[in-house]
């Protein structure tokens, strides 16, 4: 076999492993490319930067749910941490700029609590994800609430101003926040044994746990992460903001979003396939479909309507792979 | 596949088909009236009692259904904006000039069928997970009511019938609503326990591979108890606007988690094939009672959300635990 064979048959396995992530990167990118060309001020450094933040906020919130789905799990309760860190970066992030470092180190670290515990009642508590992150969900939002009984907030501007801004008005800062969460975070993540065994587990818990691999804690660390980038999402919503609200639909609609935007970045809700950089362009491809929405005048009482079908017919894209079923009985589990 | 009755060891004698689950929830709910009782003497009056039941009832019919949902080894998550699209299609039929009022609670629950046929659909013959499925439909029920309503609370009102069902005492001092409740609760156990129907459900909760290698319509099953789970949902929103006298934007929401904790909290595994509606209802009163203490301390909202997700997650701690490997 040749060198060049060999190569060609690399890019061919790369390109099939990768077609879920790649989808939703040309999903994204034409769609913006029609947003930017239909948008009256065109890629202005404002438009990029304003879809960039939108973009930026789900995608951090669906970062935070790929991680649980990876291993076969659900966290319904990203949304909830998503308000409750906004809630509380909203009285925190305020003040000199050494009180606003410790205010950000304090909401990460609050968000870091959320997942323990989420971690903590999903693997150790072996309680069923969905009800369990349902019910601590819910504790969350009642949190948020006591934070912040009424919207408002008190928000260092400079602060916020430079977390929503461009980089020499060119590159949008929450796309910096995004690569670096990417490179700092994820990455790292990924190569790393439990990052690994995280894969492992969403393909079959009982093939990895018989194999020695660290069920456990791979699935704990995930949903601590989860917890991580969705601060991450409330701090930057605090920033866009310059407020915090408790607001429940909110968190809902961000939560059922970031499922969606895991589903369309190539991620099996079954878990041990997919990553974080599908999630990312997925995420994107859905807030430029609300963009397109908007730029192509459709009436706003309808858009939740047209969103909802698009919904709809993303999630069921995946059912083309029933064609390739060749006997009937492996359709069931 | 280990049952709950050979987990814990089989009880004994007549006490032979209850699971300790549902004794556990009984337990649950006698400590609550007790703890409920102790605050407030009005708390265990016949009369407070039958306004609970009559509260959980909504809470019931929807509980049903998610029941059904559940045993086969799925969720149903659009059970908000159905429970609204109910209330408000059956308001909005009766306020329709050209229609006959007695319309409108067919028309709505027709509605609900119709949007559970859409969800089992997607999960039988799709094979979309009914977690995304579910969630999705939502959306667009969600959509489609704020097209209907233009984003505005409905100007229509409940029919009287519907205002009877919900809220009136017609026989022996029972709520009305208890009586549905106890109605379709009825249904529900001679076609989970008497029909062919039934014991399918719990076998597709197991092992689904193995009801279609025994010849076993699994699709057509599963499209069933979607339809009747989006039924269930949509009725309980006619009720719901029946009491209330109208439907509202996300009448809906404050019931999604109730439904699911109720049905999980009496006995049935989220992972399907197992449990006993008697243990649902243990549930949905459970459920009930629970939100009923926590309003009556007068604990502000934050608090009562707080309390209420830790002690569903205790109670679940305490009996409703999974295996340690899930193979």
């Amino acid at each position: 076999m040749t060198a060049a064979r060999l190569r060609s048959q690399d890019f061919r396995y790369w390109l099939a492993s990768h077609r879920g992530p790649l989808f939703a990167a040309a999903l994204f990118v034409a769609m913006f490319a029609l947003f930017v060309t239909k948008h009256p001020a065109g890629a202005s450094a404002n438009v990029l930067n304003t879809a960039a933040n939108k973009g930026a906020l789900l995608a951090f919130v669906a970062m935070a749910q790929t991680l649980p789905v990876l291993t076969g799990g659900l966290d319904l309760s990203v949304g909830s941490v998503f308000v409750m860190t906004n809630c509380l970066a909203s009285t925190l992030i305020a003040g000199t700029p050494g009180q606003v470092a410790l205010g950000v180190a304090i909401v990460l670290a609050s968000g870091l609590v959320c997942g323990v515990l989420n971690g903590l009642v999903v693997v150790f508590g072996r309680l069923q994800p969905i009800i369990a992150t349902l019910a601590t969900g819910a504790m969350y939002g009642g949190v948020a609430l006591w934070l912040r009984p009424a919207p408002g907030g008190d928000v260092n501007e400079d602060f916020a101003d430079f977390m929503t801004g461009s980089l020499h008005d060119v590159v949008p800062f929450s796309i910096v926040v995004l690569a670096g969460a990417v490179v700092v975070i994820w990455l790292p993540y990924r190569r790393s044994v439990l990052g690994r065994a995280a894969y492992a587990v969403g393909s079959s818990e009982q093939a990895a746990y018989m194999s020695g691999v660290p069920v456990a804690r791979a699935k704990f660390l995930a949903y601590v992460l989860a917890g991580l980038f969705a601060a991450i999402a409330g701090l930057l919503l605090t920033c866009l903001t310059y407020s915090g609200e408790a607001n429940a639909l909110l968190g809902g609609s961000y939560t059922l979003n970031s499922i969606a935007a895991v589903v369309v970045g190539g991620t099996s809700l079954y878990g041990g396939s997919g990553g974080a950089i599908g999630t990312i362009f997925g995420a994107f491809a859905l807030r430029t479909i609300g963009d397109l929405l908007f730029v192509f005048d459709i009436d706003p009482l309808s858009q939740p309507l047209f969103l909802g079908v698009v919904l709809l017919i993303a999630v069921s894209l995946g059912s083309f792979r029933l064609l390739k079923v060749k006997k009937r009985v492996d359709l069931y589990r | 596949m280990s049952t709950a009755g050979a987990r814990f060891g089989r009880l004994a004698g007549p006490f032979r088909r209850i699971d300790r689950a549902l004794l556990a929830a009984i337990g649950c709910i006698v400590v609550l009236l007790i703890a409920g009782a102790l605050y407030d003497r009005n708390f265990l009056s016949p009369d407070y009692l039958l306004q609970q039941l009559q509260v959980a009832s909504f809470l019931g019919v929807i509980a049903t259904g998610v029941m059904l949902v559940v045993l086969l080894g799925h969720i149903d998550l659009s059970i908000p904006w159905v429970v609204t699209l109910g209330g408000m299609m059956s308001t909005a039929a009766a306020g329709h000039a050209g229609l006959a009022g007695s319309l409108a609670i067919p028309f709505a629950v027709a509605c609900g069928l119709g949007i559970g046929i859409v969800n089992g659909i997607g999960v039988a013959y799709l094979r979309v997970p009914s977690m995304i499925f579910t969630l999705a439909t939502n959306a667009i029920a969600q959509g489609l009511m704020i097209v209907h309503t233009s984003g505005f609370a409905p100007e229509d009102h409940a029919t009287p019938t519907m205002h009877l069902l919900a809220v009136e005492r017609s026989i022996l001092g029972i709520p009305n609503a208890v009586w549905v409740w106890a109605a379709l609760g009825a249904g529900a156990v001679v076609l989970l326990r008497r029909t062919p129907f039934g014991r399918r459900v719990y076998a597709i909760g197991n092992s689904e591979r193995a009801v279609f290698l025994s010849r076993g319509n699994v699709r057509r099953v599963v499209v069933a108890c979607f339809a009747i789970a989006g039924a269930c949902s949509a009725f309980a929103g006619v009720l719901l606007a029946g009491y209330s006298t109208k439907a509202y934007q996300a009448m809906g929401d404050p019931y999604v988690l109730p439904a699911i904790a109720a049905v999980v909290l009496g006995g049935t595994s989220i992972l399907g094939g197992r449990g006993s509606y008697l243990g649902t209802v243990a549930g949905v009163v459970l459920v009930t009672l629970l939100q009923s203490i926590l309003s009556i301390v007068q604990m502000p909202e934050a608090g009562r959300q707080v309390i209420y997700g830790a002690v569903i997650i205790v109670m679940l701690l305490v009996y409703g635990r999974g295996p340690k490997v899930v193979s």
